[in-house]
């Protein structure tokens, strides 16, 4: 529950300066940067999201070892990312 | 993958165990809390707590947010899932905790319209599609989650949506690392301090382990690494005679934490007088209610919640594990009557949970320590 999942962004929502679009391990959704202060943001740039919002911008190196940490803890990263499939708006 | 590699570099990690044993006085037992579960998980799973010296033990803390919630919050759950015209929204791990009269998950095989959701802002979402039904969202989590559960209030009134409302159960983690500091059960040396959450409310929070109990406290990251470099930054304290918040974990989390969040969370929380938690008891100030200004999307308000105080089963001991009192391997029904398929208390429900955690990874880590004669029984 208290996972962070690296995921890149691809874009920002044009029409909501909260909203971003990112990839998150193969996936597409929308989440929150809303919680991001003082940070700029472009595609390509890494972010830990916490349920659907970025908790803090990383970079590429961090993200692969948060992906890496997560790939190991197997059922983690599982339901984390069957909830991510099953909810994408 | 150059940093990953650097994190698992067994030189680097073997360098950081001979600084440990250097640092570690051979007379002195150590104790040290990690109150995070993220970390629990971790030492489980490298078998981190078989590489240190005998006299270095881990000890785990109260923070797995799944764990935590008492068997009474389950049921005001179910007894919300199941009033008339609800959506009940909820994040996966929850779903399988038991309540007095089962799971959400069988709540939801009797008929109750039960729904996982990623985010709160899902939740919302269902409540937009749907204005003719009440969404509700049973908001679980430490000052990592409840800014999210902030900001989906906060849209919630900017958007209008009046069918929308949360069951608050966020919890705060510095009343139960205090409590844990008064309980007579556990003498502790120091605490690894939690990752995830620290980014939100930053290190200052944590100086009262230090000034007022005279214990050192380091905010660790989740890779194997970081948790041996914390637990030397802790030796290294302790055999200095100093006693100090520091920071392990600095490539993400700022002494300051994300003011942004902390003022999400101020607008739209406030701390209950009181709140239970599973094994600790009733904690003063511990968890967060919606302001009044968020009366209107506030569940427990809106709806007829029996707010009845259940005791643990008899056979469960989450408490004792929560408070570091018990190793999961000492809880009279693991693995035999509590297993992750047919779990009796939270910390075998959730990743997160020490439960889980040593029943996925750390008893075969175990076994092996004990067939090479590292630990007894």
């Amino acid at each position: 529950m208290c996972l962070g999942i690296p995921g890149q962004l691809v874009e920002l929502c044009a029409d909501n300066d909260q909203l971003a679009r990112v990839e998150i391990a193969g996936v597409r959704r929308v989440i929150n940067i809303g919680l991001l202060e003082d940070e700029v943001l472009a595609p390509g740039d890494w972010v830990l999201i916490h349920v659907g919002f970025a908790m803090s911008k990383i970079d590429e190196d961090e993200a692969a070892m948060a992906l890496a940490s997560l790939q190991l803890m197997g059922s983690g990263l599982d339901d984390e990312m069957r909830m991510l499939r099953g909810t994408t708006p | 993958m150059r940093f990953v590699d650097e994190y698992r570099d067994p030189v680097a990690a073997r360098r950081v165990l001979e600084r440990i044993r250097e640092l570690a006085d051979p007379d002195r037992h150590y104790k040290l809390m990690e109150v995070c579960g993220g970390h629990t998980h971790t030492i489980y799973r490298h078998g981190i707590e078989h590489v240190l010296p005998q006299n270095v033990e881990l000890v785990h803390g109260p923070g797995c947010p799944v764990c935590v919630i008492p068997m009474g919050r389950i049921d005001d759950a179910i007894a919300l899932a199941e009033t008339p015209g609800v959506i009940f929204t909820s994040f996966g791990d929850m779903m399988r905790v038991p309540g007095s009269h089962g799971s959400l998950l069988e709540a939801k095989a009797r008929g109750a319209d039960v729904r996982f959701v990623y985010s709160p802002l899902d939740a919302l979402q269902l409540a937009v599609e749907n204005p003719d039904r009440e969404v509700v969202f049973f908001a679980v989590g430490f000052e990592t989650t409840a800014p999210s559960t902030a900001v989906t209030l906060v849209t919630a009134r900017e958007d209008g949506v009046a069918n929308f409302s949360v069951f608050s159960n966020h919890v705060t983690i510095v009343p139960p690392i205090k409590a844990i500091l008064d309980s007579p059960d556990l003498r502790l040396d120091g605490f690894l301090g939690p990752g995830h959450v620290s980014t939100v409310v930053g290190n200052h929070p944590y100086r009262f382990v230090a000034r007022d109990y005279g214990k050192p406290l380091v905010t660790a990251g989740f890779e194997p690494l970081d948790i041996l470099q914390a637990v030397a930054m802790l030796l290294a304290q302790l055999r200095e005679g100093r006693c100090e918040v520091e920071n392990q974990y600095t490539r993400i989390v700022r002494d300051e934490g994300n003011p942004r969040a902390l003022r999400f969370l101020a607008e739209v929380f406030e701390l209950r007088p009181h709140f239970e938690w599973r094994g600790l008891g009733f904690i003063a100030q511990s968890a967060l209610k919606l302001r009044e200004e968020f009366a209107p999307w506030d569940a427990e308000l809106r709806f007829a919640v029996p707010g009845v105080r259940v005791a643990d089963p008899k056979a469960c001991q989450c408490g004792e594990v929560l408070k570091g009192v018990l190793k999961p391997w000492e809880c009279k029904v693991f693995g035999t009557a509590c297993t992750p398929e047919t779990p009796i208390g939270t910390c075998m429900v959730s990743s997160e949970g020490a439960c889980a955690a040593y029943y996925s990874f750390g008893r075969l880590h175990r076994e092996a320590a004990v067939t090479l004669g590292r630990v007894t029984g």
